[in-house]
């Protein structure tokens, strides 16, 4: 099973305005990142320019991070043991602070492409239920049944 | 407290396998029995028998690895090998747990959004170190620094791990202000703190200020 992770996160301003600027300058390089990181499977992109962020029907400032990962090692040394952690420690200085989970993590088949709509649903059932094997987060992880 | 870390910390009484200990902890690879032997000037066999009693003590972690880069038929006998173990051994007496009250704060300050008045206390109490230098102030600290390549101090251990673990963003944040406050406090300020996170490290790292 390779495991899927849907992060979501309120943009202050829109993606254009200088505000996010250097976050969006920073897409290019972290993205690199992200693709050439061990256990690196899939991510959803809108096109090959880095700076075009993921269009979706939830809200223009809705920014969407969806990836897939082969194992929890892979993902976590990604999201908090490279170069992507100094921008999580800003991300106030871009994003708005929410009170309800913004992230969340299920297993997928090998092979198996999520779609958004599958993404944003288990959001919402981490959010109504907490965290269960269909949808969970690092801090209460499930390995796959 | 439990009687099994006592026990662990007890195996580090041994002057030669403190010295074995400290060897092994210190090096960024597995190393195999003659290099600890020769790194802490024991012979190998006595090295052996002191190496495989602090695994027997969960200190070390052991496995096999051919030190000699070949393999197949003819490449000898695999060696046995030895790091650090990522167990952790706490000893208080009496007993102690700083830990779970950290965990159950650093939950409280993200539920309140209290990042930056944490940042700023770690910074704080950074800038209170009274060590001769940056160096002295991070080993006092447990932080392990060593020299890159490249001429920036690295950070070997985590002194936070097991919180920063749990709340990585905000621990690694804290990490980093604390740093900054130790630089300020021993007035090494061409030395500049950043966060360079990889696996198995410290998330900071000092690199010397170049003039733009």
């Amino acid at each position: 099973m390779h495991l899927a992770q849907l992060n979501v996160a309120h943009l202050r301003a829109p993606a254009h305005s200088p505000e996010i600027a250097e976050f969006i300058a920073a897409l290019g390089p972290i993205n690199a990142i992200s693709d050439a990181a061990s256990g690196f499977v899939w991510r959803l992109k809108e096109s090959n320019d880095p700076t075009e962020t993921v269009k979706h029907p939830y809200g223009d400032l809705l920014l969407i991070n969806f990836s897939v990962w082969e194992t929890r090692e892979s993902l976590w040394n990604f999201v908090y043991r490279s170069p992507h952690l100094e921008y999580l420690r800003r991300r106030r200085e871009w994003f708005t602070r929410v009170a309800e989970p913004y992230s969340v993590m299920w297993w997928v088949p090998e092979g198996h492409i999520p779609s958004l709509e599958d993404g944003m649903s288990r959001l919402d059932l981490l959010r109504a239920k907490g965290p269960g094997p269909e949808a969970f987060t690092f801090k209460d992880f499930h390995e796959p049944s | 407290m439990s009687g099994d870390d006592l026990d662990a910390l007890g195996a580090l009484r041994d002057p030669v396998r403190r010295a074995l200990y400290d060897y092994v902890a210190g090096r960024d690879h597995e190393v195999g029995r003659d290099e600890a032997a020769g790194g802490a000037g024991v012979g190998r066999t006595l090295a052996a028998f002191h190496l495989d009693k602090l695994v027997e003590a969960g200190l070390l972690d052991a496995g096999f690895r051919r030190l000699t880069g070949r393999t197949g038929p003819g490449s000898g006998r695999p060696a046995k090998v030895y790091r650090r173990s990522r167990r952790e051994h706490q000893v208080s007496v009496p007993p102690r747990d700083y830990r779970t009250l950290a965990l159950v704060l650093a939950e409280a300050v993200e539920e309140l959004g209290g990042e930056e008045a944490a940042e700023a206390a770690a910074r704080r109490a950074g800038e209170r170190a009274k060590a001769p230098g940056l160096r002295e102030a991070l080993r006092e600290r447990g932080y392990e620094p060593y020299d890159d390549d490249g001429g920036a101090i690295r950070l070997r251990n985590c002194p936070f791990h097991v919180i920063a673990e749990d709340r990585p963003v905000l621990v690694c944040a804290m990490n980093l202000a604390l740093c900054e406050g130790l630089v300020a406090a021993v007035g090494e300020e061409d030395l500049a703190p950043r966060l360079d996170a990889r696996p198995g490290e410290c998330c900071v790292a000092f690199s010397k200020n170049k003039p733009d």
